[in-house]
């Protein structure tokens, strides 16, 4: 299979504080790739390595083909992003957020408008085309999110724990689209708090104070635990953690 | 791209409930009002008259004075004692001495001294009224020698105030006042701007993307540019139907300045609003250089009267520039070709931020 991620011993120092340790695992094409870990073992930060956000302290990485040291401007053109908290233009309407985007990642007018259409009408999004991204209810809002972070077909979409704040059947609903956008080739790369969501995932890793503890399918981690679930296999290994939580 | 990024800015502006209109109400206000306030001109200065004379023509000399719309008569002194306790007691700025044998005096064309005595407590009070004073006197002096063909020792000192020739100090203050505007609103708002795209999180999702970060600097500028330019048109309207100033130099020489001159300002505001990440770091930093700028601009107070330290540091306050160029161009009718080192300056300036703008735009840490 393809790689599409890649690290060799990625490490990223704040001060003495080492935030990412030395962390190495590769991403294949196609896959829903769950990126674990309590808050401040450090996903975050090695997410914004991978996008292009921020340099490494040491240690290499390739995302699309790409080094995240020396080709960040390269990466960004294929890889989409969607952060903790929605960051969309909220005086912008929802075809206006869409437009702005793709114009940014080059897209043509008419491929622009053609595939606002399209995904206004897959959403069920059609009435609130001409709604200030503001006025949407937050589930609405992290859908429009994806749909702009996916909306230049690129080859790795990065969600920032995506789900954040919302009902079970809503995160449900918002799980369909990342299947939809898989269905197309697109890698996903997510990190999320919610251990059903973690059930979804191909492949699932879990950091533990910087370091990556374990990477497996959640069906083999559940049987290396002896867990029921993925949530006791979480518990287990993040309970190690010597880091203070915040 | 630019186009798209243009059009996020101005959907933007305009749907913001206060930006569209602090563009119109601002220059309104200020225009409207400061003239007024902001005026340096004296009047109502409060006289004691001594006249040791009691002749026809100190008494004329006395109403020439209070008839001047400068001069308030306290009271006509027995003796200069008697006057400065007036002064003392707050009831009068400035006296003056119409020494005895003033008449007599002056038919036999002899030298005569009057005596000008001004309260400096408040310096510019005191200068300017014994100033004006001297200017009556010599005016009295003038009509007596028409009178009477004579010539008067008195009128040796002629001030003649070119370009400005009632010394109205509203039309020195007003193409100072459109300076300020541009200055508040084109460093100002795109600073802030940038500091809310920051704080929101925006700033971050277009981080993640390719766009360029000059073309995103320059989708940042433009709309403050044509901001400046409708703020401009705005002052310079309001001066010319409420005050009737008109600027005597090319309407074209004075938006050519502009422009270069919102570069130079909106420039600076980005470099600020790279270097924070809150708002109030931006409004502080940003508060500190605009009231230096403003008051080393020679705005209210002359460039020429500051210490020499001071007037080099306003060699690099491009505000000061702009002042000098509105105010000859506005005053003067100064050509470009007069004004070509403050054009290569501005230049040079907005060269400098706008190179430094881009340069410290960091997409990725």
């Amino acid at each position: 299979m393809e790689k599409v991620i890649s690290t060799n011993k990625l490490t990223k120092k704040f001060g003495n504080f080492i935030a990412v340790d030395s962390i190495e695992f590769e991403v294949e094409k196609g896959e829903i790739f769950g990126f674990l870990g309590a808050n401040g073992a450090g996903k975050t930060t090695a997410m914004r390595m991978l996008c292009g956000l921020s340099r490494p302290t040491s240690g290499s990485g390739m995302v699309a083909g790409f080094d995240i040291a020396s080709q960040q401007e390269d990466i960004k053109k294929n890889i989409g992003y969607m952060s903790q908290k929605f960051a969309l233009y909220d005086d912008l309407k929802v075809w206006e957020n869409l437009r702005l985007f793709g114009g940014i990642y080059g897209m043509k007018k008419k491929e622009i408008e053609d595939k606002t259409a399209q995904i206004l009408q897959e959403l069920g999004f059609e009435k609130e085309r001409n709604t200030l991204a503001k006025l949407l209810p937050l589930g609405w809002k992290q859908k429009l999110a994806f749909s702009v972070s996916i909306f230049h077909e690129p080859k790795i979409v990065f969600l920032d724990e995506p789900t954040g704040g919302v009902d079970p059947v809503t995160r449900r609903r918002f799980w369909e689209l990342i299947y939809r956008a898989v269905q197309r080739g697109i890698t996903v790369f997510v990190t999320t708090h919610y251990m059903d969501e973690a059930e979804y995932c191909n492949r699932v890793s879990i950091m533990v104070d910087g370091k990556i503890e374990v990477l497996d399918t959640p069906k083999n981690l559940k049987a290396a635990f002896n867990a029921a679930n993925m949530d006791d296999v979480f518990q287990q290994l993040a309970r190690k953690a010597t880091r203070i939580n915040n | 791209m630019l186009k798209f990024l243009l059009e996020k800015e101005f959907k933007q502006i305009f749907r913001n409930p206060f930006i569209p209109k602090l563009i119109l109400a601002m220059p309104i206000i200020i225009m409207m009002v400061l003239p007024w306030a902001a005026n340096q001109e004296i009047k109502n200065l409060k006289i004691s008259v001594i006249d040791s004379d009691h002749s026809a023509l100190s008494k004329r000399l006395a109403n020439k004075i209070t008839a001047s719309g400068y001069f308030r008569l306290t009271d006509f002194s027995a003796s200069f004692h008697n006057a400065m306790q007036s002064v003392d007691a707050g009831k009068s700025d400035i006296i003056i001495e119409i020494p005895f044998d003033f008449e007599n005096s002056l038919f036999k064309s002899e030298i005569v001294s009057v005596m000008i005595s001004a309260n400096a407590v408040n310096g510019l009070k005191g200068g300017l009224g014994s100033a004006y004073l001297s200017s009556i006197i010599n005016d009295f002096a003038d009509e007596l020698s028409a009178e009477r063909g004579n010539h008067y020792q008195s009128s040796i000192i002629r001030s003649q105030f070119r370009f400005n020739p009632h010394l109205n100090y509203k039309a020195f203050i007003i193409p100072a006042l459109f300076v300020m505007l541009l200055t508040l609103f084109t460093g100002f708002l795109p600073a802030f701007n940038i500091v809310a795209e920051k704080e929101s999180g925006t700033t971050e999702q277009m981080n993640v993307t390719p766009v360029n970060k000059g073309i995103f600097i320059i989708s940042k500028l433009i709309p403050y540019w044509i901001i400046g330019f409708v703020i401009l048109s705005i002052c310079m309207g309001i001066a010319a139907l409420v005050y009737g100033l008109k600027p005597a130099g090319s309407l074209a020489a004075i938006y050519i300045y502009a422009i270069i001159y919102i570069l130079v300002v909106s420039g600076l505001g980005i470099v600020i609003s790279n270097y924070s990440s809150t708002m109030q770091q931006a409004m502080f930093v940003m508060f500190f250089f605009m009231m230096t700028v403003i008051l080393l601009s020679g705005l209210f107070t002359p460039i020429s009267s500051m210490p020499q330290w001071a007037q080099t540091i306003t060699t690099i306050n491009p505000l000061k520039y702009l002042m000098e160029v509105m105010r000859a161009i506005y005053l003067k009718g100064s050509g470009m070709h007069e004004l070509l080192p403050q054009l290569f300056a501005l230049c040079g300036f907005a060269l400098i931020f706008n190179g430094w703008a881009v340069l410290s735009y960091k997409k990725s840490k």
